[in-house]
Parts: structure tokens; sequence; C-alpha cells
């Protein structure tokens, strides 16, 4: 035995050490309590249990992982995902696939099992009842439990990035702020107001998300629910119009459309918490490219089409005939399945950002803004890149980074999403996200750095 | 339509067959034994690690190469015969060619002492290295690195990612003792040090002791201690690979020779990258240059002969980059371990964050000579511009926002570095906001 293997700090820890293993089982015991909840069993002492779950998975996580990056110096911690099972397609990663896969079937298709009655809640549903009775003074639902446990993903996973990433200030920073707004702008705010609301007519309270990705925003029961809301009505009306028309085209002009899609979007964080162990999955041949770009336009032309006929079936009356199945198309193809089902199960095959690579229409409309009319890109320095590709494998977006890198090209790609990574994996420092002057953003025919001028042509 | 033949595929190889075939129809092959396609050797060791697959170590799809028309053949050359202009392969086959570029890389240099020959004792350049390397270190448990350059390093934390226990035999006083300046140096032994690796310096191998069956039991150095261990890896540096150009009448030295066109003594012959070997290298480089960046610029300026415009190698400032453990390096411009009388030296480091900054200028003028940075990063085209336009120090250190390149929101350190400066020079410089105007005008954007 050497010297390291009886050192306290080994930095090179090979497997789960005690504390570790305290960790995983806190988070395990707080899962089981779930599992066995949604298995059907009501529990007697809820906040009691509740606490457990939730206080397990959160106190766990974080104890596991601040024991296997802390006991490390700071730096890139990328050492085993690719003989990994969990990271590589493996037997953990087709079965948390299929598990994920599963729970958003039976959310959406068979809430029932949930455990959400007319009265009383059973099950996993009334587990969550005490911490809804908290927030807003009602009894739960499965879409609470449901935003209950993404934001505790969103938290502990996001905490794990933040210990995983701590020598990098623009990562830290970027999942600090989107748990926060995951908690307040996503959570705790719409359940504090839903109180406010009229029990009649209720409408999704979750301000920062977005028409056209909150596609149901001018659904008619949407937009009558929140004309009867009064002064919060008529805020979050106008906050969701003036949200897509001004103000995300603007702030994407200034930073690239990162602020939405990696700093501030619920889908985003959950891909840049929870997501984050699966972004090397994403497909970077020249192939997958075609396809994400023919289905996310197809998405957003979809989308705008349907919006146009739900609306006019609102205004004018008629066209229910066309517009109601439209409106139902898009919610059960592209709202249920594209987003939740595929776009969550499948992280561990596809990588953490299917929906927002391939689908989402609000990506693809600040997207275009990004590729034409931006401040944006990413700057590659000089001649300094070696080619090594890391950079392209940890894109979670399948953007073949190397490819511009290496030929000493600006990186401006309308489905770039900021997260930053490929600069943070660059062992040579070759990429700096930034937002500068239009002026030379765009270098299509780039000389790289090295030789002489006169020597080039 | 001429035949261009290339030998190696590596950045030299490829870069060259690419810029050709932008601009010309020429028949063009690339001829290698080591791997089918073009990958980057610079990832071995993220393979080894787990960061990466093979696959994402190739910069080009594989149907790019048939796309371009480029033929690939994957065979080793066993010999030129450049009086009938052909090659003959391993399998038997011989390609003509019209001109033959040698891109043929490096092989590693292998220390001259006993035991040398046992089992568990490699280097690491190529993908057969990587292949041999994961047999040889299965179930090691302690290993010992030969050498202190950067694929000793890299080797170290190929190791530690699998948790082997490593001792580092370096025989400068001083962590890369030949190329970094001292406090640098000291720095990265402390990190090093961090991530538990021995690091014994000053020390020089004198044996390899081997067990029953062939395999590595032990080093011994020259001080007379013996290390335990199952895997040495040898990290002193590479050579040439031209061995097999021995009979072939191309004038050989420890490289091909070449002139500053890439030309050997043979005519339609030429030589880029590793293997090349300049008779009179341009005005501070070394007659053969052995690094990623180099290889490439040697065969952007080939192409262009290839392509009728006969053109002469002229390399801007001297630049570099590696990452040591967690620490990125970067340099521009010459900063030797000594420097001349008439010049000065500046250093700043940073408490306890192992970040440095040091600069080289004319004692003088001024003028900045280099500059390298630990943990920091710096805009290539920036620096470039300040060294080639002879940049007085005072204006550097005071427009050193203009170069950082570290991600947003990374802590800056100007402020420090300047407050530093003027202590020791009795000046009263101040930081200059970055500047997108000054930055488009330098880099002529």
């Amino acid at each position: 035995m050497s010297a390291s293997d009886l050192s306290i700090a080994q930095p090179h820890p090979q497997g789960a050490d005690a504390i570790q293993k305290i960790g995983l089982s806190l988070a395990a015991l707080g899962l089981l309590v779930l599992l066995v909840a949604m298995a059907g069993v009501t529990f007697e002492q809820r906040t009691l249990f509740l606490s457990i779950a939730l206080g397990g998975i959160l106190v766990g996580t974080v104890v596991y992982a601040s024991r296997k990056y802390m006991t490390q110096p700071a730096g890139i911690k990328n050492n085993g995902v690719m003989h990994k099972q969990l990271t590589n397609r493996g037997v953990f990663g087709w079965m948390i696939g299929i598990f994920l896969t599963g729970f958003y079937v039976l959310l959406y298709w068979f809430p029932y099992l949930f455990g959400t009655g007319d009265k009383t809640n059973t099950g996993l549903v009334a587990l969550f009842d005490p911490l809804s009775n908290f927030l807003n003074g009602g009894k739960a639902d499965e879409y609470f439990v449901y935003g209950s446990v993404y934001s505790l993903a969103v938290l502990s996973l996001g905490i794990k990035f933040m210990l995983k990433y701590r020598n990098n200030r623009y990562q830290f920073t970027r999942t600090l702020v989107v748990i926060l707004i995951q908690l307040s702008f996503a959570y705790v705010i719409p359940e504090i107001l839903k109180s406010l609301q009229r029990p009649d007519a209720s409408f999704e309270m979750d301000i920062k998300n977005f028409w056209p990705l909150k596609f149901d925003f001018f659904d008619g029961d949407n937009l009558n629910a929140m004309r009867k809301n009064g002064g919060l009505g008529m805020l979050f009306l106008v906050a969701g119009v003036l949200g897509f028309t001004v103000l995300a085209p603007i702030i994407t002009y200034f930073t690239g459309k990162r602020w939405y899609c990696s700093w501030v979007c619920g889908c985003g964080g959950l891909a840049e918490t929870a997501g984050d162990s699966f972004r090397q999955l994403s497909s970077k041949k020249l192939v997958a490219w075609k396809i994400e770009r023919w289905l996310i336009y197809s998405v957003l032309i979809f989308v705008v089409i349907m919006t146009a006929g739900v609306l006019y079936t609102y205004f004018s009356g008629k066209g229910e005939g066309v517009s109601g199945p439209l409106r139902s198309a898009y919610g059960f193809m592209i709202g249920s399945i594209f987003s939740g089902v595929i776009g969550v199960g499948f992280y561990p095959l596809m990588g953490n950002r299917v929906w927002c690579r391939f689908g989402c229409p609000m990506a693809a409309y600040i997207g275009l803004v990004q590729r034409f009319k931006s401040r944006f890109r990413i700057t590659t320095n000089g001649g300094q890149c070696i080619s090594c590709g890391n950079c392209s494998t940890y894109c979670e977006q399948g953007i073949d980074v190397r490819w511009y890198a290496q030929r000493g090209q600006n990186i401006v790609r309308s489905s770039c999403v900021g997260c930053g990574i490929c600069s943070a994996v660059c062992p040579r420092g070759v990429l700096k996200l930034e937002n500068g002057p239009e002026q030379g953003r765009i270098n299509e025919d780039p000389l790289l750095i090295g030789l002489l001028k006169q020597n080039k042509d | 339509m001429a035949h261009i033949v290339i030998i190696g595929n590596g950045i030299s190889g490829v870069t060259c067959a690419r810029l050709v075939r932008k601009r010309s129809d020429d028949e063009i092959t690339i001829i290698s034994s080591e791997t089918e396609h073009f990958y980057a050797r610079t990832a071995l060791m993220y393979i080894y690690m787990g960061h990466m697959k093979y696959e994402h170590t190739k910069p080009y799809e594989d149907n790019f190469w048939k796309k371009n028309n480029i033929t690939l053949v994957h065979q080793y050359v066993e010999k030129v015969d450049a009086k009938n202009k052909n090659v003959t392969l391993k399998n038997g086959n011989s390609i003509q060619y019209d001109k033959l570029v040698l891109a043929c890389g490096s092989k590693s240099n292998v220390p001259d002492i006993q035991g040398k020959d046992l089992l568990g004792i490699q280097s690491l350049y190529n993908y057969q290295d990587l292949q041999n390397m994961e047999i040889n270190t299965k179930g090691v448990k302690n290993a010992v690195i030969l050498g202190g350059g950067l694929i000793g390093i890299e080797m170290a934390e190929m190791l530690l990612s699998r948790n082997i226990h490593v001792t580092m035999l370096v025989r400068e006083v001083a962590y890369w003792g030949g190329i970094l300046p001292e406090e640098e140096a000291k720095m990265i032994g402390r990190h090093i040090a961090e991530h538990h690796i021995d690091l014994l310096l000053g020390s020089e191998l004198s044996e390899i002791i081997g067990n029953k069956s062939g395999s590595v039991k032990a080093v011994k150095t020259k001080k007379g201690e013996t290390i335990p261990c199952e895997f040495v890896g040898i990290a002193i540096g590479v050579g040439p690979n031209v061995s097999f150009l021995k009979d072939s009448g191309i004038e050989i030295d420890r490289g091909v020779l070449i002139n500053d066109h890439f030309e050997t003594n043979i005519p339609d012959i030429f030589a880029v990258g590793d293997c090349a070997q300049f008779k009179e290298p341009p005005a501070g480089r070394k007659p053969i240059e052995q690094v990623w960046y180099t290889g490439r610029m040697h065969a952007e300026t080939l192409a262009k002969t290839l392509l009728g415009k006969r053109t002469r190698y002229q390399p801007g400032p001297w630049f570099n980059s590696a990452k040591f453990l967690d620490i990125e390096y970067q340099t521009y411009g010459d900063v030797p371990v000594k420097i001349n009388e008439d010049e000065k030296g500046f250093y700043w480091e940073h408490d306890n964050r192992k970040i440095s900054f040091r600069a080289r200028y004319h004692a003088a003028t001024g003028r900045l000579l280099g500059v390298n940075t630990f943990g920091m990063r710096l805009r290539h085209g920036v620096l470039e511009n300040w060294i080639l336009n002879k940049q007085n120090i005072e204006y550097v250190l005071s427009h050193l926002a203009d170069a950082n390149f570290d991600p947003e929101f990374f802590r800056t350190y100007e402020e420090e570095i300047i407050r530093k400066f003027n202590k020791e020079n009795n000046t009263q410089l101040k930081t200059v906001k970055k500047s997108w105007k000054r930055l488009l005008q330098i880099l002529n954007l």
C-alpha cells in the first residue's frame, strides 16, 4: 500500500468511500419513499416522510458530490465518462432512459396512477399534500408533484454541477442563476400566486415561460382565465406577449440565446443540471445537424400555424373544426411526446438537449436572432487549437466545435445555447464565449495565426 | 494531373492534402500504417482517461476523404525509390508518384540502459502506444515516468485516472527545467505534489530491474534508490521517424534535410512536420520543430508550393500551449530560462491560486519579447501583434485587458500585475479598460 492510499485526500479516488456511501444511501432512501408512495402506499405521517424523501435526495446528493469533487484539486472531471455504464449508453443508461420515459408516459396519460383524487389524494400525490398546503393552501395534484421533483432535481444536481465546475466562474454563476430561477419563478412564486387566482379560472403562472415554448399561452381558456383575473391576469398577459415579441429578441441581440436557454429556461435548467452527465451523447454527425434543422424549423412553423388558427377561432368564433384538432395534435405530438417523453426520457441515450436541439420552437426562434442579428459568438484563439475534440465531444447541442476552432473561425451557430462547456473543457484555452461588435463576428474565410502575413495569400 | 503521394496522415500530411485539394484536381494519396483515418494524437491521453473515444478524436468524418477524393492507404512504407519515383509498401504493392511529401512524424527516444527491453516499458506517441498502454497498465499499482516534459506529465495524468501511483524521475533540478523559468517550474512542481505524484528532481535512471517472467519489477536511480513499479513510461522526447529512408538517396541528418521551402535534395520530394530538419532554420527557430502547430504551418506553406506558387516558410512569433494536470499554460514569443544582459524580466504570481504571468522585454527600449502565462488565457492575435510591432512593456501591461481570453465572470488580475510592476520599477502605470475598437484594429477585422 502506498502513502496515497492512506491519505485522507486521495485526489483520484476509485469507487465510493464511506462518506459517499452514506450520501448515496440517503438519496436512495429518499427515492425509495417516493417509489413506495408511487406504488400506492398512502403514508399517515406525510410531513415526516416527505421530508425524508426530499431531504434525503437533496442532502444525499450534495454529500456524495462534495465528497467526490472537493477532495480533488479543481479542474475538469471527465475521467471515465466513456467507460461508465451510466454515461456511455450502458445498462444503467438504458435503465434510466426507460424509467424516465415511463415516468412521462404515466404522468401524461395515466395521471390517476399517481393518486390525484377529487376530494382526497392517495399515494404519491398525497405525500406532497403538506408541501402544497404550505405553499398555496390547497392539496397537491400530479403536476405539483412533477414540479416539486423537477425543482429538486435541478437544485440537487445543480449543486453537484457547481462543485464539479468550481474552477470555472462562468459555469458556477450560470448554474446558480438557473437554479434560483427554477426555484422562484417556475416553482415557489406560481404556487404562492395560485391562491390569489379565481378557482374557476386558473392559468399557469411561470412568467418566464414564453410562447412558443409555452404553446398553450394563446389557448382560449388560458386567455379567458387571464382576463378574468384582473390585474394579476393582465400582468401575465402583457408579460407573456412582451416577453416573446420584445424582451427575447432584444436580450438575444446583446447576449445570444444563452440568456434564455442556459440561464433562465426550465427545460434548459434541467438539461444543464440533471442532464450534465449525458452531454457527450449528442451526435456530432453532419446528418444529425441536417435532421435537426428540418425538425426544429418544422416545429416552429407548426406552432405558428397552430397558434394563428387558435387565435382566429378565439376572436372570430369560427374554424374550430380546424384549429381544435391542430391544437390537440400539437399538444400530443410536440408538447407531450417530444418535449417530455423523448426530451427528458432520452437524456441517457441521445444527450441532454434532445428537445432543445431538435424540437424547441423558442430555441429555433431566438436561434435565428442569434445567427443573424446578435453580438454573441464563440471566439477561437488564433492558431492554438490542437484538434483534440474535447469541445465537440462535450457539446450538448451536437455542434462540431472543433471544425471551426481548428480553422480559426468564430462559432456563430443558431443552435448554440451558450452553456460554455466547450470553453471549459478545452485544454489549450482556445474558446471564449463573448458579446462584441457585429463587425468581424462572422469570419467565414478565416486565417489561422502562426505564419507571417506576407506568407499568406 | 499530377499524383501527389503523402507519407503520414498526421496533422502535417492531412493539412497538406486538404489545402491542395481545395484548389486543385491533382490525384492525392495519403499512406499511413498507424490508423486508417486521421485522428488527433494530442487526444491520445483523453481516450485512455475515458474523456473521449477514439472516434471522437477524428477531426473529419470517415466519409470526408472519399467526398474530397483523397485516397487513403493503410499500409507501412518500406522504402522510397527516388529514381523511379515510387514507394514500396509492406504488402508488396508499389505506388508511383509525381510529387512525394514526407510527413512521417516522430518516434519516441529510447534510453540506452540495462533492462530497456523488459515488458511493461513504453513511450506514448502513436495509437499503437495507446493500445499497448491499455495492456501494460492492467493491474498495475505503481508506475515510474522517466522524463519531465509534456508527454511525461500527460502519462502521469493518465495513470492517475486509473488510480496508479506515479513517480516521476526528472533529470533537471526543477520540473521541465530546460524550458520553464524557476518560479513556474516550482509552481508546477507544487501542483504535481498536490496530485500525489512523487516528483524526484535531479534524478536519473541507471537501470530497470525485471522479474523472472521478464516484466518490470523496479527501477534503480543513479543515486542508488530502488523504486518498485510494474510500469515504466519513457518520456524523454521524440526524434524524426526516418529510418525507412536510409537508402533512398534523400539527404538525412537527424531528420530529412530541407531548405526553407521544404524541398529535399531530390526534386519533387518534400518533407514537413516532425520528420523534417531545416538546414538553415528561420531566425530564432530550431532545426527540428516538433509541435502540432508547426506541423500544420509547414503544411500550409508547402501546399502553396505544390499548388504552383513556390513559397518560403516564414513563421510569425513563436507560440505554444500545454496543460499540466489542471493548470493551463500559454506562451507567446520567446521566454527562455535565462535572459540576456540587455533584457529584463517581470514575473507575477498569485499567492495561492497557481496563476502566473511573465514578460520578457528589451531593457533599453521596453520592447516586448515574450510572455508566459499559467492559469490565464491570452488572445493569440493580440500577443502576436504586440510582439511583431515591438510594443512597449508599459503599454502591454496597461492594456492587458485587451489580451485577456479567460471566460466571462472570471476574476481578472490586471490590477495586481500592474501594481507589482509599478512597485518594482517605480512607475505609475494604470490599467486601461478593454476596448473592442482597439481589438478590431489589432485583429484586422
